[in-house]
């Protein structure tokens, strides 16, 4: 299950961040293909947003093809996403990485402006 | 059943023969199942509206129609929380839901109510007159939402409620709404706390409409730019316009596309708001207008 945190000062579009929200827990392994998003009666009632932009988020998510809506039983995955599931080796080399990172000194904005470099380097043009 | 759950046309309220207008020349249409902001200044008329939607004020000219029929005729199915909360000081909460019961025989939710007022950590056998303003808001929408309403009109329900009490509510309330596809009108002052919730947005200003429809819609139909002073804003309708220095910032309703050196952006709801109740001359834009201009 995926519990869905709305930031109101993001300047993202409150169904944006479901969709993204929804798209990392599938990469991270968080979710899975068969697993059941939470109804628009429960995000609403946790999150106090309009039902209406959980509908928006899940149609969104429907028309990439990652979940579909089952009449009467709710929405569920489809597929996956990525292979870079929370527990994969890689991530334990990037846990390490950091750890060396934070070491040597280096903050977050540091951190995050080398990876974000590396990572246009290596997947440019990419899409993302 | 109707998909309109709330219309007005040629709308208005004078209160005594020679009182000043509170609503005038008020058309509006809410599709059912929508969340809709009431927002204006004081003295728009907001409390107004609502009590006329209500069937507790009548009108003096035009009509109001709501769940496709009159005010008077759809009040079983209209839940209503005035401003002032009135409740019965001397009952407890529990005779308070008991005389919901039975003044709802057939539709009443007793689980949702008790739900609601469990929520707020109230003893049910506490009187009404014991409790703190927020309590006593808990508690009258517990009434109303616990009467099943197709059409909930909140007139500024938010205010004595604390931060948590307010989230807590506001989810209940679009739980029903995504459960039952309850209709809700709610007014505020404070928009920011409206924007997640409501998918709609009635402007109200010195008692007419400003602004009405769907928020994602009037947002998309306005444009906020930054251009150099002197800029000719035409053919564009201009909401709101200043110039600092070398630079013009405006709103703009676009009557065309925008240059793309105008560097154009989305405005939040609140900017919306803001700068047509700065702007009271302001072109106004609700389907009606619509209608007549096309």
């Amino acid at each position: 299950m995926v519990e869905y945190r709305i930031d109101r000062h993001s300047g993202v579009a409150t169904y944006v961040q479901l969709v993204q929200q929804t798209k990392q827990a599938l990469r991270l392994g968080l979710l899975r293909p068969g697993d059941k998003l939470p109804t628009a009666r429960e995000v609403v009632e946790a999150t106090a947003i309009n039902p209406n932009t959980v509908l928006k988020a899940y149609r969104e998510l429907e028309r990439e093809g990652l979940v579909e809506a089952r009449r009467g039983l709710g929405t569920f995955v489809r597929r996956g996403l990525g292979s870079a599931p929370a527990d994969s080796p890689l991530r334990t080399e990037l846990e390490q990485w950091a750890a060396r990172a934070r070491e040597a000194g280096l903050d977050r904005d540091d951190v995050a402006a080398l990876f974000t470099d590396v990572l246009d380097k290596h997947f440019q043009g990419d899409p993302s | 059943m109707t998909d309109t759950a709330f219309e007005a046309a040629g709308l208005g309220k004078r209160f005594g023969r020679r009182g000043g207008w509170a609503l005038r020349d008020c058309a509006l249409r809410l599709p059912a199942g929508r969340v809709c902001a009431l927002v204006g200044p004081n003295g728009a008329g907001k409390s107004t509206l609502l009590a006329l939607a209500a069937g507790l004020l009548a009108p003096t000219e035009g009509r109001v129609t709501v769940l496709g029929t009159a005010p008077a005729a759809a009040r079983a199915r209209v839940g209503y929380v005035a401003q002032d909360k009135p409740l019965h000081p001397q009952l407890t909460i529990a005779d308070t839901l008991r005389m919901g019961a039975g003044l709802n025989p057939g539709h009443w939710d007793a689980d949702t109510a008790e739900r609601v007022v469990a929520a707020g950590d109230l003893d049910p056998k506490a009187k009404v007159r014991s409790l703190s303003g927020g309590q006593r808001t808990r508690v009258a929408l517990a009434l109303a939402l616990g009467k099943r309403p197709g059409l909930l009109l909140l007139d500024e329900p938010m205010a004595d409620l604390d931060p948590l009490a307010r989230h807590d509510l506001m989810g209940t309330l679009m739980a029903q709404a995504a459960q039952y596809g309850t209709t809700i009108v709610m007014s505020s002052h404070v928009v920011a706390e409206l924007e997640d919730s409501c998918d709609h947005l009635l402007l109200l200003g010195g008692g007419r409409v400003r602004l009405a429809g769907e928020i994602d819609d009037l947002l998309a139909a306005h444009a906020r730019v930054a251009v150099p002073a002197g800029t000719d804003l035409a053919p564009h309708t201009v909401v709101e316009s200043r110039t600092t220095g070398r630079q013009l910032t405006a709103l703009l309703r676009p009557a065309s596309p925008l240059p793309s050196d105008w560097r154009a952006t989305t405005p939040s709801l609140e900017e919306l708001v803001l700068s047509h109740l700065r702007n009271p001359d302001a072109l106004a834009l609700t389907p009606a207008h619509e209608e007549a201009a096309a």
